[in-house]
């Protein structure tokens, strides 16, 4: 579904990828782990067009997408989840939601997404008048999450989801990504929490500055000495 | 409540004239301070709801102002090579609608020209405009008149066909013109902040790179909300020509801008109801303190009030007070309790 190959770019003067080679079938839930300013989050962004591609191909079914304007990417159906800032502070619930389908139009479709997504986060529905700042921030992830899914998409990509979350929230909201892919959306995930990336996910690459340097199933990522050493603590 | 308020209010103002009976000073006050609230609606339409600061806002209002005089007056001017335009006066109703669209052109120029960057450089542009704006108007003196202004400016005449016209040459009259533009403008903004454009605009506001995560078109959305709110502005600036029947340089003033500024900060920006508090308050003032104080005296109170309302309240009068109300239940009167501070 999505196939990168010989990616190199970068922000000024710094490389972020090298030479970054991953693939993504589809249906699959695919995790990038690796230390900060591995490139992670930069091979996310540059897959959304936020960073230009310096050279190498970026392929998402069939078509060249390297180069293309951020709202194009969208629109052919990846879904960004940023890490950080994850919500629109101001803006109620319901408002975040339906910024998510900001590109679409049919709102007879939307209306049943927005109600499909209340139904999977009924905290979400029970807040959708409050302002999104005022959420927990496990709330304003699965809002982040919830918004994402009311573009349609058939890839998301997940930046960092656990960074500041509770431990039992961080362990709910990974089984919310298992479902969303096990429900027929490809997902592909950039995690710190390398364990908890690698269990979960389908296939895995191993980022280190800016290259793959690993690849294979996340299980047996788990089993392998240099991960084991490097990034799960011995 | 939210929807009652602005109800009540519209009524209170539609019967204001008749308490305050015939009394033309008042009325003239009452104009000039709705024709700023317009200009306040307008400018935080950019500065509260997409966080751009127009500090040239004026620029729009008096090009508003001078397009509308010109048409109704009619002019002549030589460009050189030979080459005249004569204009012939229109009405001046027809003036009014060129100048909303002269004014909101002059909003997509410079939309287009500063918002790729936007920001600081944004307010830079808006300043230089207004600047280069009032240069032109002040020493094109075959069109505008310079300093000696423009003189004569006709009254705007409605007609409905088949009932009669009527040129709004009274104070009264230009106050309910003025009121009811006044709550068009109102209107367009209160339906746009909701809308799915409302929706971009604030996104782009709150949290831009998520905004542009989710596919939000920063320029062409903060062009289109510079193109509306430079259309209100000219609208203001025109109902502002024709009710004076004078206009010269001077409605160019850079003190226009930093009124509006102030009506639109300490009403509450990016509230509904902010900039029409802010811009009776702070239109009103002075009108309340001239027959009790000395013209020194009525500044210094002016800005104490500012200083007091943004010290108390820094988000605004209408989000404080919203604020008030809502704690009330809970806790009884909190008189001094810091305002909590902007979530960002």
């Amino acid at each position: 579904m999505l196939e990168i190959r010989d990616l190199v770019c970068g922000y000024g003067h710094v490389t972020a990828l090298k030479g970054l080679t991953i693939e993504v079938r589809e249906g699959q839930l695919v995790a990038l782990v690796g230390a900060n300013g591995a490139g992670k989050s930069t091979t996310l962004r540059a897959i959304s067009g936020l960073v230009p591609a310096r050279s190498g191909t970026i392929r998402f079914r069939g078509r060249d997408i390297a180069g293309v304007e951020p709202r194009a990417i969208l629109a052919e159906g990846i879904a960004h989840c940023p890490e950080g800032r994850r919500v629109f502070p101001q803006m109620s619930v319901s408002e975040n939601l339906a910024m998510g389908a900001y590109l679409r139009r049919d709102r007879a479709g939307i209306a049943a997404d927005l109600e499909r997504i209340y139904g999977e986060f009924p905290r979400l529905a029970e807040r959708r008048d409050q302002a999104a700042g005022t959420l927990s921030g496990g709330e304003q992830q699965m809002l982040a999450i919830g918004r994402a899914l009311m573009g349609r998409p058939k890839l998301v990509l997940f930046d960092e989801p656990s960074l500041g979350l509770a431990p039992n929230i961080v362990e709910r909201m990974f089984a919310v990504i298992r479902a969303i892919c096990d429900a027929g959306t490809t997902v592909l995930l950039v995690e710190q929490n390398a364990f908890a990336a690698l269990e979960l996910c389908d296939y895995a690459y191993l980022l280190e500055t800016g290259r793959t340097v690993l690849a294979g199933r996340g299980h047996a990522l788990i089993a392998d000495p240099h991960v084991r050493e490097a990034y799960l603590g011995g | 409540m939210s929807r009652l308020l602005p109800l009540a209010l519209l009524a209170a103002l539609v019967a204001l004239p008749l308490a305050l009976g015939p009394s033309p000073y008042l009325l003239n006050a009452l104009i000039v301070t709705g024709i700023l609230t317009i200009g306040a609606l307008s400018l935080n339409l950019l500065l509260g709801f997409t966080g751009q600061l127009s500090l040239g806002h004026i620029a729009f209002f008096g090009i508003g102002a001078y397009v509308s005089a010109l048409t109704s007056l009619g002019f002549e001017v030589d460009l050189g090579f030979g080459y005249r335009i004569v204009h012939e006066p229109w009405p001046a109703a027809v003036g009014f609608g060129l100048a909303t669209l002269a004014a909101g052109a002059c909003g997509w120029l410079i939309g287009r020209l500063s918002f790729r960057v936007r920001g600081a450089y944004f307010v830079i542009v808006t300043i230089s405009f207004a600047e280069v704006v009032r240069l032109v108007a002040l020493n094109w003196v075959e069109l505008t008149q310079g300093p000696l202004a423009l003189t004569g400016i006709p009254a705007i005449t409605l007609g409905l066909p088949g009932i009669g016209t009527w040129t709004l040459r009274t104070k009264l009259q230009n106050y309910y013109l003025v009121l009811a533009v006044g709550t068009l403008c109102w209107l367009v903004v209160a339906r746009l902040v909701g809308s799915r454009f409302g929706r971009a605009m604030r996104g782009l506001k709150e949290n831009e790179s998520l905004a542009l995560s989710v596919g939000i078109n920063a320029t062409r959305t903060l062009t289109v909300a510079a193109v509306i709110s430079a259309a209100m502005a000219g609208a203001a600036g025109s109902l502002y020509a024709h009710y004076l029947r004078i206009i010269d340089p001077d409605v160019f003033a850079f003190t226009t801008t930093v009124s509006m500024v102030i009506m639109v900060v300490a009403g509450g920006k990016g509230t509904l109801m902010g900039p029409v508090v802010g811009g009776l308050i702070f239109g009103l003032l002075p009108v309340a303190l001239r027959p009790v104080m000395a013209p020194e005296a009525q500044w210094i109170v002016y800005g104490l009030v500012l200083i007091v309302i943004l010290f108390v309240m820094p988000r605004g009068i209408v989000p404080g007070l919203a604020d008030l109300v809502r704690r009330r239940p809970a806790r009884p009167a909190p008189v001094l309790e810091p305002s909590p501070v902007v979530q960002r």
